[in-house]
């Protein structure tokens, strides 16, 4: 089953990872030979060279960190994690993107895999056109309707509230979800659902029982690759929580800046905490977000 | 299936959908059609709002630098995410065993919350504390070590490099899943017919990538469109130094929530609703050229 799964169609958006990693290798030689090894591994420092001397910087004390902008974080020095988590409240903001994050995708992908199973086997007119309607969202500037977007939570008493931005997080990822999940229901045999119903399970049961294990692997994809967006969005949580204590990480860390702005040190561990979880994510997860990323090609 | 079950399984997703990011889509246009005094609407006034953008100040003079800004950094990030970009997908091409692991390596960069990427740069290119410079200096490019984001004629370059800087990855990713989806049988005939790794990719795989070239060029010009997070960490909501990192989106902030304008509403939805045109509008031109090419590059 997982065979089917796996088989990449041409407007699958799954990237075509597993056609490549089985191909057999090429017969043609790597273009570039050893001098472009030598400019790709040198592109590779350029890149990470930046993120670790967040890390190496944020182990330093700041007067050496002033002193000697250069230097070595040894013996490591973990204060300016103690100053930041605990004095600077990114505990409180850690905690704060944990829920909105969570909250919200979940929510984002429980709704739009349901709706994507409909999607996929509906013929019905007016089912097109409601698809229509959540694929007009994948290129909708949403962050251009933040006004509106203020006062109906005003209207609605969201203003300052986790769940309304786990609500607005929630909506925002659902056209990229089904448009992910119902290209991959598609590809799913009708005989399945017709056995269960000959059995007599209603659609209900057939969708939790049947198809939900099947579209797992696209599931996860979804879940996985909306957290990075959501944990990294900073207009919605600057313009529509006042409290601090209810602020996510990114908007935590402008106010942390400004409160520590010669605490260089203490920084580098502010941006270090914000940064931990998606590095961790996306080493988890390499292949679900890399399958997110390549996902727009189809579109 | 038929239609009432589908539309139980559609409902959840419709009704977040479309009240969270629909119904604010089309108010946020109808916003900028009225006159308002604070929060309350007042009058129609048909584009009178439109008209203040380009007569009133402060928009006169700040509308169209920022809106400069904002062209020049789509056009910066987009011919070298097509060049370099592009080159870097082209070398890891046919490395089979180590394309995968430097893949990952770009994309690292990509999925850091803009805020984190604007704070790290603005330490790190710090002009007295930050290693950049540091490294300049050791290795005796004193005349090279500039206030990179403090000086007004470098700031916005600085911007645009860093922004490249983190983006490389994506089109890394989604030009090798471009060069991957392509049969080899057509470099490998090329390369029998004598045809060198240039000729080859001229000829036969840039044509074949215009494709993915468009996707990634649409995607940069929304992204560029609604910069926000990455000019607000390095300049703050007034783009300093001076105004050299204002962008549209920026004016757009001030205007909507730090300024003092009665009318403030009217103007600021005005500039969104322009700027909503700009960018849909422009993502439509743009893929409708683009079918064009292909349709050219395929007879």
């Amino acid at each position: 089953m997982t065979a089917t799964l796996d088989r990449p169609t041409p407007s699958a958006p799954t990237p075509p990872e597993p056609r490549q990693s089985r191909r057999r290798r090429s017969i043609t030689p790597p273009v570039g030979g050893r001098i472009g090894s030598t400019a790709l591994w040198t592109y590779a420092i350029i890149a990470l060279i930046p993120l670790l001397l967040m890390v190496w910087n944020s182990f330093r004390t700041n007067r050496d960190l002033v002193t000697n902008p250069l230097g070595a974080p040894f013996p490591p020095n973990a204060s300016s994690y103690r100053t930041a988590w605990t004095d600077g409240s990114m505990a409180q903001y850690f905690v704060n993107s944990v829920i909105i994050t969570v909250g919200a995708v979940l929510l984002s992908t429980v709704v739009a895999t349901m709706a994507s199973y409909a999607l996929a086997r509906s013929r019905s007119k007016v089912i097109r056109v409601i698809e229509g309607l959540f694929l007009s969202g994948l290129m909708m500037p949403i962050h251009l309707a933040i006004l509106p977007i203020f006062y109906l939570f005003d209207s609605l008493g969201l203003i300052n509230s986790l769940f309304g931005l786990v609500l607005l997080y929630g909506a925002s990822g659902v056209p990229f979800s089904i448009f992910v999940l119902s290209t991959f229901f598609r590809q799913l045999p009708a005989e399945l659902e017709e056995a269960a119903q000959i059995d007599g399970a209603n659609a209900w049961q057939t969708f939790v029982k049947i198809m939900l294990p099947l579209v797992r692997p696209a599931v996860v994809t979804v879940a996985v690759f909306r957290f990075v967006p959501i944990w990294n969005d900073f207009l919605f949580p600057l313009v529509l929580l006042r409290d601090s204590d209810k602020y996510p990480l990114p908007v935590g860390l402008t106010s942390f800046f400004a409160e520590n702005s010669a605490n260089y040190s203490a920084i580098f561990a502010g941006l270090v905490i914000t940064t931990l979880p998606l590095i961790v994510l996306f080493l988890l997860a390499t292949k679900q977000i890399v399958a997110g990323l390549t996902a727009g090609m189809s579109k | 299936m038929p239609l009432r079950t589908a539309l139980l399984f559609v409902v959840p997703a419709l009704a977040l959908f479309g009240v969270f990011i629909l119904y604010p889509m089309f108010t946020a246009l109808s916003y900028s059609l009225f006159e308002w005094g604070g929060t309350k609407r007042g009058g129609f006034v048909g584009f009178d709002n439109f008209s203040t953008l380009f007569t009133a100040e402060p928009f006169v003079s700040t509308v169209p630098i920022a809106l400069l800004h904002n062209v020049l950094f789509f056009l910066g990030t987009m011919l070298i995410q097509n060049t370099v970009g592009l080159g870097i997908a082209f070398l890891l091409f046919r490395r089979s065993r180590t394309r995968r692991a430097l893949q990952v390596l770009f994309a690292i960069p990509y999925l850091v919350s803009p805020i984190v990427i604007g704070y790290l740069w603005t330490l790190l290119l710090s002009p007295a504390y930050g290693p950049v410079n540091a490294v300049l200096k050791g290795i005796g490019l004193d005349g090279l070590a500039l206030p990179w984001l403090g000086d007004p004629d470098l700031a916005i370059s600085a911007v645009i490099a860093i922004s490249v800087w983190q983006w490389i990855g994506f089109p890394v990713l989604l030009y090798g899943a471009a060069l991957g989806g392509i049969p080899e049988e057509l470099s490998e005939a090329a390369r029998m017919d004598g045809a060198s790794n240039w000729m080859t990719f001229r000829r036969i795989l840039l044509p074949l990538l215009t494709p993915a070239i468009g996707t990634v060029s649409v995607l940069t010009f929304i992204f560029a469109m609604e910069a926000f997070a990455l000019p607000y960490a390095v300049g703050g909501s007034t783009g300093s130094p001076a105004g050299a990192t204002d962008f549209i989106s920026l004016v757009f902030y001030r205007t909507a929530f730090e300024s003092g304008d009665p009318n403030r509403i009217g103007t600021s939805s005005a500039m969104a609703a322009l700027l909503f045109v700009l960018i849909f509008g422009g993502a439509l031109l743009a893929t409708w050229a683009l079918r064009r090419v292909e349709r050219k590059v395929m007879s």
